[in-house]
């Protein structure tokens, strides 16, 4: 299969799950998150790159050290989501700058799709898969904690649980993402499609429709700019979805 | 027949004791207020009972009690941004769309566009009343519900007592309120149970123990409003 099909198959399974992903973060705790998981994969990248393998598998690690830090943050700490973040945030950044060969930082930081094996796309497409249909079947429950955590508990749904789930979701998904466009930009997968289509939803059948479709279609708008105008892909793929919200900003109902 | 048995209750939240040695009883087809100043952990009783802080002393429920729980300001801004029609919120408790109007239209939501409509585009009376249909959706058997009216207006004020009081009636249920309005709890309650922030300062019914006195006692000064209105 050409690289071209393979890049297009990766894209649009993972933004695609990124945006389904995207409509749970109704939450400003939830939405925070994904940023910060985002600048931690950098230095996780930084090592894949500097000893030859698989950049997501680089990532992954450290998305999950980046919610146990979180987690710990939030339980330890009484400090607001944004100050931790921020922590967080710089703290990757700096520590992939630390031994980053420079020659390579625009992969890590803006990604690179040139070069994926078919059993790399494959196991992508299935983890989407996955993450999707788990999503599917907790949604109504993250649904109700994010409207009142009280009412779910009510309703015997163990928060700690699903939202744990919810973030184990959001890192292979961030880790996914960061080899397609890059640890800086790996979050706005997860946050544009979700809040264009919330701008064009009254309700959640239409949102959590409309919120992949638009990562799908950013992906190939992308992968089409970087096949035939060779334009970088990632941040063509981050410019797609966010000319998309432009759009959306002016349909938006009052 | 008891519903509730709570004995030497004590809740302390960061190290800080909220509640100290608090026993009563609630019986079958109560209406309890808990009335109380801000602060004398009411809201907090409420969420001891339901199981959700770690307490000292017992809470004994009769057996396989279904309780239904409106908490604390859950109000139309926390989910003004989502885009959530009534049914799909009601589907996240597995109803049946007949079953969603039959409990809209006993709370007063007659139409059934209603179930297209966002819930953040109700009117924050329209979106009580949907609460109110949401937690009876389940059949509880006991209602705890706290500060049910806050930020409604007086009118809307009396139509959701008047529900919760007919929905009382219809369905024997047990109730526990908490609310700061002393004519809502003149005119609805069985008992009342008075908290500050040493434990309880009465408890019986409220035409018994709900003396000028006492209201001063719990509340401080600002009770002579309310003692011109009730005597």
């Amino acid at each position: 299969m050409s690289q071209f099909i393979l890049s297009l198959i990766g894209g649009i399974f993972v933004s695609a799950t990124a945006g389904y992903l995207g409509t749970l973060m109704l939450q400003k705790r939830m939405a925070l998150v994904a940023g910060p998981l985002g600048h931690l994969t950098l230095p996780g990248i930084a090592l894949a790159l500097l000893y030859g393998f698989d950049v997501s598998l680089g990532a992954f690690p450290f998305v999950i050290l980046g919610i146990i830090l979180i987690w710990l943050f939030e339980m330890r700490t009484k400090l607001p989501m944004e100050a931790l973040t921020a922590v967080v945030f710089a703290s990757g950044v700096a520590l992939a700058f630390l031994f980053l060969p420079i020659e390579q930082a625009e992969a890590a930081l803006v990604g690179d799709i040139s070069q994926v094996s078919f059993v790399e796309t494959a196991v992508t497409a299935v983890l989407c898969l996955l993450i999707f249909l788990v999503m599917r079947k907790i949604f109504s429950k993250m649904l109700l904690i994010s409207i009142s955590e009280d009412l779910a508990k009510v309703e015997g749904i163990d928060i700690k649980k699903y939202n744990l789930i919810y973030l184990g979701c959001i890192a292979v998904i961030v880790a996914l993402g960061a080899k397609m466009v890059g640890g800086l930009l790996t979050a706005a997968l997860v946050a544009i499609p979700a809040c264009a289509a919330k701008n064009l939803s009254k309700n959640m059948r239409r949102y959590s429709f409309l919120s992949p479709f638009f990562g799908a279609i950013s992906a190939v708008s992308g992968i089409f700019l970087f096949q035939f105008f060779s334009l970088p892909a990632g941040p063509m793929i981050i410019i797609s979805a966010t000319l998309i919200f432009l759009i959306s900003l002016v349909f938006k109902k009052r | 027949m008891k519903v509730l048995e709570i004995k030497n209750l004590n809740v302390a939240l960061d190290g800080e004791k909220i509640i100290k040695d608090l026993s009563f009883e609630v019986k079958d087809g109560e209406i309890l207020t808990i009335l109380g100043p801000n602060g004398a952990g009411k809201t907090v009783l409420l969420k001891t009972l339901l199981g959700f802080l770690p307490y000292q002393g017992e809470v004994l429920w009769q057996k396989k009690t279904k309780i239904g729980y409106l908490p604390q300001g859950l109000t139309q801004l926390k989910v003004k941004d989502l885009p959530l029609s009534v049914e799909e919120f009601f589907k996240l408790k597995k109803v049946t769309k007949e079953e969603t109007l039959k409990f809209l239209k006993s709370v007063g939501i007659e139409e059934n566009a209603f179930l297209e409509k966002r819930i953040g585009d109700m009117s924050t009376g329209q979106f009580q009343r949907m609460l109110i249909a949401w937690v009876l959706i389940s059949k509880p058997e006991v209602l705890l519900f706290d500060e049910p009216t806050a930020g409604i207006d007086v009118g809307g004020e009396e139509t959701i007592y008047s529900l919760l009081h007919r929905f009382w009636k219809e369905k024997n249920l047990t109730v526990l309120l908490v609310t700061h309005d002393l004519n809502i709890v003149y005119k609805y309650s069985s008992d009342v149970l008075c908290l500050n922030k040493k434990g309880i300062a009465c408890s019986g019914p409220p035409k018994e123990v709900l003396t000028t006195d006492l209201l001063e006692k719990i509340y401080g000064t600002e009770i002579k409003f309310y003692q011109h209105k009730s005597s």
